[in-house]
C-alpha cells in the first residue's frame, strides 16, 4: 500500500485526471464487450425519447434504445478503431517524416509530392476508391483513414527533423560516429515528443469523427452497432427533442480525447520536470 | 531564382500526379455522372446519346488528355450537372469562381482571430509562471482541442443564433449583396472554425517557446544582460516561431481548401459544400478542378512556409 | 380558379374517345375519381382558400436537392421538377386532386383509335417573355421531347409519338404509334418557345404562374410573379426564392431562425419540434417503401424465405418508429389512394410480426437455424436508414440475422438498380406517377425495371390483361389479381405509404399538396393580420 501511495504522489495532477478519465472510459469500453444495462439494440417503442433517469442514466434515443449502453458500445468501437487510425498514420507518420526530413535529398522529394498529393485528395473520394477496390467493411474505414491522415504527421515530423538535425548535440552525436538509425530514433525523436503528441491528440479527435462520416459511405461502423461518431451524427435530427443524446455521445468524445490529453501532458511535464 | 525554378517544377509534378490520381478514381468508383443524372429513369438509348453529349464514350486516355489540353488553354470546361441557363451547362471557371470568395473570406477572419488571440496568448503563457494560471489555460484548450467540430458548430448556432439572436442560421446572404452583412455572419462560422484552431496554435507556441527558453543561445543572451522581456520577443518568438508556421500553414491550407462541416452546419455555399455534393453526383470536370485547386493552395502555402523559414532561420537556406 | 375544368383519370379510361377538358364532368367523374388526397388515413390537410387572400410579398421555400437542369424536357430529378413546375406547364397539368386540367390548351380530343389527339390551344397565354403562345411553339416542344428533332427522346414516354402537325393556328394534331390509354398524363410535357434550344432560351422561359429570375449553384432558384397568368387571379406572391438547405438537420437550425418559410419532408421529431412556432401540415408522400428482395438471389430465390421475411417483420412498428404512425401500411405495389385498383392484402402477412410462422417457414425452406443476409440502404434517406435498423431487430427474433450496410445514392443505381443487381435486400421506395401502370409494369418477368427479378408466368399474363382492357371494371379487376399474386409469391416485403410533412410559416396560407412531387406555390398567400 506504501508503494502505491509513493506512486501517486510521484504523479502530476493532469496525469492522474487523465488516467482517471481514460481508465474509466477504456474499462466501461472493455465490460461492453461482456455486459451492457440494457441490449445495444433493443428497441422499445413506450420508452422513445425519454431524458436521463436512473432507470435510463443517459436516457433512450428514437428507438427508446438505452444510449448509456450504447454509449459504452460505442466507445469500445470508437476506441479501437481510431487509435488503429492513429498508430497507423502517426507510425508511417513517424517513419516518413523522419527519413525525409534528415536525410533530404531526392528521396524526400518524391515521397513529398506524393504527401502533397494525398493530402488534397478529397478523404470521401478515397474512401470510394477503397470501397470499390477492397470492398466495404471496418477494417477498410482503418485502413483509408490511416492514408487519409498520414500526411499531416509526415510535415510536422519532417520539420522537426529538419529543425534537429543541425542542433549541436546531434552534430556531435555524428562526429562520435552514432550510427544514422540510432540518431533519428534514440536522439531526435524523443525531443519531437512535445510538438507530436499535440498532433497526435488533434489526429485521435479527428479519427473519431472522420470514422463517422466514413459509415455514411458504406464504410466505417455500420448500423445499428453503435460508434461515438455515428451517434453523434444520428444525434444531430434530435438536438431539439432530444438534447441529451447529442451531448452524452458528444460529451464522452470530449471526455476520451480531453483524457488522452491530459495523460499526455502528465507525461510530458513529468519528463520536463525530470530535465 | 534556381530555387523557385525547382519549386515551380514541384509544383507542376503534383498537380499532375493529382490530376491523373483523380481522373483513375472517377474511373473506379461506382456509378459515373450519366447513372447519377438519369437515375432510375435511365433508357440504355438516353444514357448512350448523354454520354456522347458528354464526351464519355471516348477511350479514358484520349479524355484525359483532351482535359488536361484544355486546362492548360485555360478552359477548364463546363460543370455536367450544374446549368447556367436552360442550354448552356455552368462553366467550371464561373461556378467556382462564385464559391471561393465565401470560402476565402471565412479563411480570412478565422485567420485573423487565430493571429490576434492565439500568438499573445502563446507567448503570455509561455512566459508566465503561475501554477494556476497554467493549469486553468492547459486544461481549457485542451477541452477546446477535445469538442468535435460538428458539435462546436451546433452550439455555437445554439447560442448566438437561437438563444442570443446575434445572427439568424441559415440567413447568409451573398457577399455580392450585402458585404457587411455577409462579413458579419461569416463570424460565427469563424468563431466555430478558430476556437479549436486557437487552442493548438496557443499550445504549440507556448510548447515551442519554452524548448527554446532552454537552449543554449538564449542563455547567451541572458549572460549578455539583455531584458528577460527582449529574449522574449526577439529571440526566442523568432526561433519558437518557426514550428507554428508550419502549424500556421496547415491550417492556413485547411480552410483555404473548404471546411466542410463548417460550411455545412452553417449553410454557407462554398468550396466544401461544392466538393462534397460534385464527388456524389460525379461530376468531374468540377471536382477535378476543385482537387487541382486544393493542391495548388495546400503547395502555395507551405511554399510561403518555407519562404518564412529562410528569412526566419537563415541557417537553413545554407544547406 | 374560376375556369378550372377537370377531367380525371378514370373517366378518361372509361370515355377514352371523347377527351376535352370543358365536356368533361361526366356523371362517371364523380363516382369513380381517384380523389387521392380525400380519406387515406384522412390526414391530407389541403388549405381552403380564406376569404380575403392577401397578395404581393416574398416567400423562402427550403428545398433537399440541388437542380439536375434549368431544361424542362432534361430534367430527371423529382427536386427540380418539383420547382420547375411553377415556372412551366404543358398543354394539361395536374391539379392537387391527381386530375387532368387543362392549361395551354383549352380543349382537347382522343380519335376512337386512340391513336390521335387533337388540341385546341387556349387564347389568352403568353410565354414569360411576352410573346404569345404559338402553335409552332406547341409543335416545337412536343417535336423536341419526343425526339423527333434529333432521334433522342428526352421524355420516353413520348417517345411513341410519331408526328405532330399544326392544323390551324389554334389546333394541334398528334399522332402515335400505338394506343395506351395512360399517355394522355405525357402532355403535362413543359411547353416552351419554339427554337429556344438555341437561340432564345437563356433564360428558362415558359408559361407557369411565375417566371424565372435567377439561379445559383448550391443556394437556390428565385422566380417571380408572372402577370399575365393566364389563371385569374393566380399567383398571389411577388417573389418565391427556392434555397437549397444542405441538409435535414440544417433546415431544422434554419426554421428555429426562421431563415425559411416553408419546408417539407420534415421528419416526425422535426415536426413535433416546430409544432408551436410553425403550421405543421401533412399527406401520404405516395411513394412504396419496401425492403425488397432479390428473387434470384440465395436466400431469397426460395418463396418460404421472402415470406418469412414478411411475417417477421412488425410492420404496424416500422410506421410507429419512423414515421410517428402515420404511414398508411401496404403490401403489394399499389398506392391506397388509387383506391379503384387497390386491394387491401394486409393480412396475408398481418401487419404485426408472427415470429413462429418465419420460423417454420425457414426450417421448411431448409433453413432450420435462420439465415444471415445484407441488406443495402442509400444513406442519403434517413427514413429507409432508420426502417433498416428497426427491420435488423425484429428479424433477429425469428433467427434471420440482417446486416445493413449504408451506401452513396449512385453506388446504390449501380449494385441495386443497375447491371449488378447482385444485392440480396435493399430498403428503398418507388416513387408514384399518376398511373397504375407505373408502379405494376415493373415486376414482369425481364422487364428492365425488374430489379428485384421477380418472375411469375401468372403475373406476367395478370398484368398484360390488365393493360390491355379497355374498360376500368376489367383492368380494375386484373390489376388486383395481379397484386393477389405478387403478394402470394411475396415477390417483396411492402412497408408501407409514408407520410409527407411540412412546416409553413404562420403567416401564409392556401398550401395545397398534390399526389405528385411538386411544390405549387401559386396559390400560396399572405394572411391579412
Amino acid at each position: 500500500m506504501k508503494k502505491i501511495g509513493a506512486w501517486f504522489r510521484d504523479q502530476n495532477a493532469y496525469f492522474l485526471v487523465g488516467l482517471a478519465m481514460t481508465g474509466l472510459a477504456v474499462m466501461l469500453g472493455i465490460l461492453s464487450f461482456f455486459w451492457t444495462p440494457y441490449g445495444t439494440t433493443a428497441m422499445s417503442a413506450a420508452e422513445r425519447f425519454h431524458g436521463p433517469s436512473l432507470r435510463h442514466i443517459f436516457g433512450t434515443d428514437n428507438f427508446g434504445r438505452d444510449i448509456f449502453s450504447r454509449v459504452m458500445q460505442g466507445i469500445g468501437t470508437t476506441v479501437i478503431v481510431s487509435s488503429l487510425i492513429v498508430l497507423i498514420s502517426a507510425g508511417a507518420g513517424i517513419l516518413i517524416g523522419a527519413i525525409t526530413g534528415y536525410f533530404g535529398g531526392l528521396l524526400d522529394e518524391v515521397i513529398m509530392r506524393v504527401t502533397d498529393a494525398i493530402n488534397s485528395f478529397p478523404s470521401i473520394l478515397l474512401a470510394l476508391v477503397v470501397i470499390s477496390i477492397l470492398g466495404r467493411g471496418k477494417q477498410n474505414v482503418i485502413f483509408s483513414l490511416g492514408i487519409v491522415f498520414t500526411p499531416s504527421y509526415v510535415r510536422i515530423v519532417r520539420s522537426e527533423f529538419i529543425r534537429l538535425r543541425d542542433a549541436d548535440y546531434i552534430m556531435r552525436a555524428r562526429l562520435m560516429g552514432v550510427k544514422k538509425l540510432r540518431i533519428l530514433f534514440v536522439h531526435i525523436l524523443p525531443n519531437i515528443f512535445s510538438v507530436f503528441w499535440v498532433s497526435v491528440t488533434i489526429g485521435f479527435n479527428n479519427a473519431i469523427l472522420a470514422e463517422s462520416g466514413m459509415s455514411y459511405l458504406g464504410i466505417g461502423v455500420q448500423h445499428p452497432e453503435a460508434s461515438l461518431g455515428n451517434m453523434l451524427s444520428d444525434a444531430q435530427g434530435y438536438l431539439g427533442r432530444a438534447p441529451w443524446y447529442a451531448l452524452s455521445s458528444g460529451l464522452t468524445i470530449v471526455w476520451i480525447v480531453l483524457g488522452f490529453a491530459l495523460l499526455s501532458e502528465g507525461i510530458r511535464r513529468k519528463q520536463e520536470g525530470r530535465k | 531564382m534556381k530555387y523557385l525554378v525547382k519549386k515551380i517544377i514541384t509544383l507542376i509534378m503534383t498537380l499532375f500526379l493529382v490530376s491523373v490520381l483523380a481522373f483513375l478514381a472517377f474511373q473506379i468508383i461506382p456509378g459515373d455522372v450519366v447513372t447519377s443524372i438519369l437515375g432510375t429513369e435511365a433508357t440504355p438509348e438516353r444514357e448512350e446519346a448523354l454520354r456522347k453529349e458528354l464526351g464519355l464514350d471516348l477511350p479514358p486516355v484520349v479524355r484525359y488528355f483532351s482535359w488536361a489540353g484544355n486546362v492548360l488553354k485555360g478552359d477548364f470546361g463546363n460543370s455536367y450537372r450544374f446549368s447556367k441557363n436552360m442550354n448552356q451547362m455552368m462553366p467550371v471557371a464561373e461556378l467556382i469562381g462564385d464559391k471561393l470568395p465565401v470560402t476565402l473570406l471565412l479563411a480570412a477572419i478565422s485567420m485573423v482571430l487565430i493571429a490576434v488571440i492565439a500568438i499573445p496568448l502563446g507567448v503570455f503563457w509561455a512566459r508566465s509562471k503561475n501554477r494556476f494560471l497554467d493549469a486553468v489555460l492547459s486544461m481549457g484548450t485542451q477541452t477546446a482541442m477535445a469538442v468535435p467540430s460538428f458539435f462546436l458548430g451546433v452550439l455555437v448556432t445554439y447560442l448566438f443564433g437561437i438563444l442570443l439572436k446575434w445572427f439568424s442560421p441559415g440567413g447568409y446572404v451573398s457577399y455580392k449583396e450585402d458585404f457587411w452583412g455577409c462579413i458579419s455572419y461569416l463570424l460565427f462560422p469563424a468563431i466555430s472554425v478558430a476556437i479549436p484552431k486557437i487552442a493548438m496554435t496557443a499550445r504549440f507556441l507556448r510548447n515551442s517557446m519554452l524548448t527554446e527558453n532552454g537552449a543554449d543561445y538564449v542563455r547567451t543572451a541572458y549572460s549578455k544582460g539583455a531584458s528577460e522581456r527582449r529574449v522574449a520577443y526577439f529571440h526566442v518568438l523568432r526561433n519558437a516561431m518557426m514550428p507554428v508556421v508550419t502549424f500556421l500553414g496547415m491550417i492556413i491550407a485547411e480552410i483555404v481548401a473548404g471546411s466542410i462541416v463548417v460550411e455545412q452546419v452553417f449553410g454557407l455555399p462554398g468550396i466544401g459544400k461544392l466538393l462534397i455534393s460534385s464527388i456524389s453526383t460525379r461530376d468531374f470536370p468540377v471536382v477535378e478542378i476543385l482537387i487541382l485547386y486544393i493542391t495548388f493552395v495546400v503547395i502555395f502555402v507551405y511554399f510561403l512556409v518555407d519562404v518564412l523559414y529562410r528569412v526566419i532561420d537563415p541557417r537553413i537556406s545554407n544547406k | 380558379m374560376k375556369k378550372k375544368f377537370s377531367i380525371t383519370l378514370m373517366a378518361l379510361l372509361l370515355v377514352a374517345a371523347l377527351g376535352g377538358c370543358a365536356g368533361g364532368k361526366s356523371p362517371e367523374d364523380k363516382s369513380s375519381a381517384p380523389d387521392s388526397t380525400v380519406e387515406s388515413q384522412g390526414s391530407t390537410q389541403n388549405q381552403t382558400p380564406a376569404v380575403d387572400p392577401k397578395y404581393g410579398g416574398k416567400v423562402v421555400v427550403g428545398v433537399q436537392q440541388d437542380i439536375d437542369s434549368l431544361d424542362p424536357h432534361k430534367a430527371t430529378a423529382a427536386g427540380t421538377k418539383e420547382i420547375l413546375f411553377n415556372i412551366f406547364e404543358g398543354l394539361l397539368k395536374v391539379n392537387e386532386n391527381g386530375s387532368l386540367i387543362c392549361a395551354v390548351a383549352s380543349d382537347y380530343s382522343v380519335s376512337e383509335d386512340g391513336l390521335t389527339y387533337t388540341f385546341t390551344l387556349r387564347d389568352n397565354v403568353k410565354f414569360h417573355n411576352g410573346k404569345n403562345v404559338t402553335a409552332e411553339d406547341v409543335k416545337y416542344s412536343l417535336e423536341r421531347a419526343s425526339g423527333l428533332l434529333d432521334g433522342t427522346p428526352l421524355i420516353s414516354s413520348l417517345a411513341t409519338i410519331q408526328s405532330v402537325t399544326i392544323v390551324d393556328e389554334h389546333t394541334v394534331q398528334v399522332t402515335t404509334g400505338s394506343a395506351n390509354l395512360e399517355l394522355i398524363y405525357s402532355f403535362t410535357t413543359a411547353i416552351i418557345p419554339a427554337g429556344s434550344g438555341e437561340e432564345e432560351g437563356s433564360n428558362p422561359i415558359g408559361t407557369g404562374p411565375f417566371s424565372f429570375v435567377s439561379y445559383k449553384p448550391q443556394e437556390g432558384l428565385v422566380v417571380k410573379k408572372n402577370p399575365d397568368y393566364w389563371q385569374e387571379g393566380l399567383p398571389y406572391l411577388d417573389e418565391v426564392n427556392f434555397k437549397i438547405v444542405s441538409g435535414a438537420d440544417t433546415a431544422l437550425l434554419e426554421l428555429k431562425g426562421h431563415s425559411i418559410d416553408l419546408y417539407s419532408y420534415l421528419t416526425d421529431s422535426q415536426a413535433a419540434e416546430l409544432a408551436n412556432e410553425y403550421q405543421i401540415l401533412s399527406a401520404p408522400s405516395d411513394a412504396l417503401q419496401a425492403m425488397f428482395l432479390n428473387n434470384k438471389v440465395a436466400p431469397f430465390d426460395n418463396v418460404k424465405v421472402r415470406q418469412a421475411v414478411c411475417y417477421a417483420m412488425d410492420r404496424d412498428l416500422i410506421n410507429e418508429f419512423v414515421v410517428g404512425g402515420n404511414g398508411a401500411i401496404i403490401s403489394a405495389a399499389m398506392l391506397p389512394t388509387l383506391k379503384d385498383y387497390y386491394v387491401d392484402l394486409n393480412d396475408v402477412y398481418g401487419t404485426g410480426a408472427n415470429i413462429e410462422k418465419a420460423k417454420q417457414l425457414l426450417a421448411e425452406a431448409g433453413y432450420p437455424n435462420g439465415i444471415s443476409f445484407t441488406v443495402i440502404v442509400p444513406s442519403n434517406y434517413e427514413a429507409h436508414v432508420q426502417t433498416a435498423d428497426v427491420v435488423a431487430e425484429q428479424l433477429k427474433a425469428a433467427n434471420i440475422d440482417c446486416q445493413i450496410e449504408l451506401v452513396d445514392w449512385n453506388t446504390w443505381l449501380e449494385d441495386v438498380y443497375r447491371q449488378g443487381r447482385a444485392y440480396q435486400a435493399s430498403i428503398c421506395a418507388i416513387t408514384c406517377d399518376m398511373t397504375p401502370s407505373y408502379l405494376m409494369v415493373r415486376f414482369q418477368t425481364g422487364h428492365k425495371k425488374n430489379f428485384i427479378n421477380f418472375s411469375s408466368a401468372e403475373y406476367d399474363a395478370a398484368y398484360k390483361k390488365a393493360e390491355a382492357s379497355m374498360n376500368l371494371a376489367d383492368k380494375a379487376k386484373y390489376y388486383k389479381e395481379a397484386q393477389e399474386i405478387f403478394v402470394k409469391e411475396a415477390g417483396t416485403a411492402f412497408i408501407q405509404d409514408p407520410p409527407i410533412t411540412i412546416a409553413l410559416s404562420k403567416n401564409l396560407a392556401g398550401y395545397k399538396f398534390y399526389p405528385i412531387y411538386v411544390q405549387d406555390m401559386s396559390t400560396v398567400y399572405f394572411i391579412n393580420k
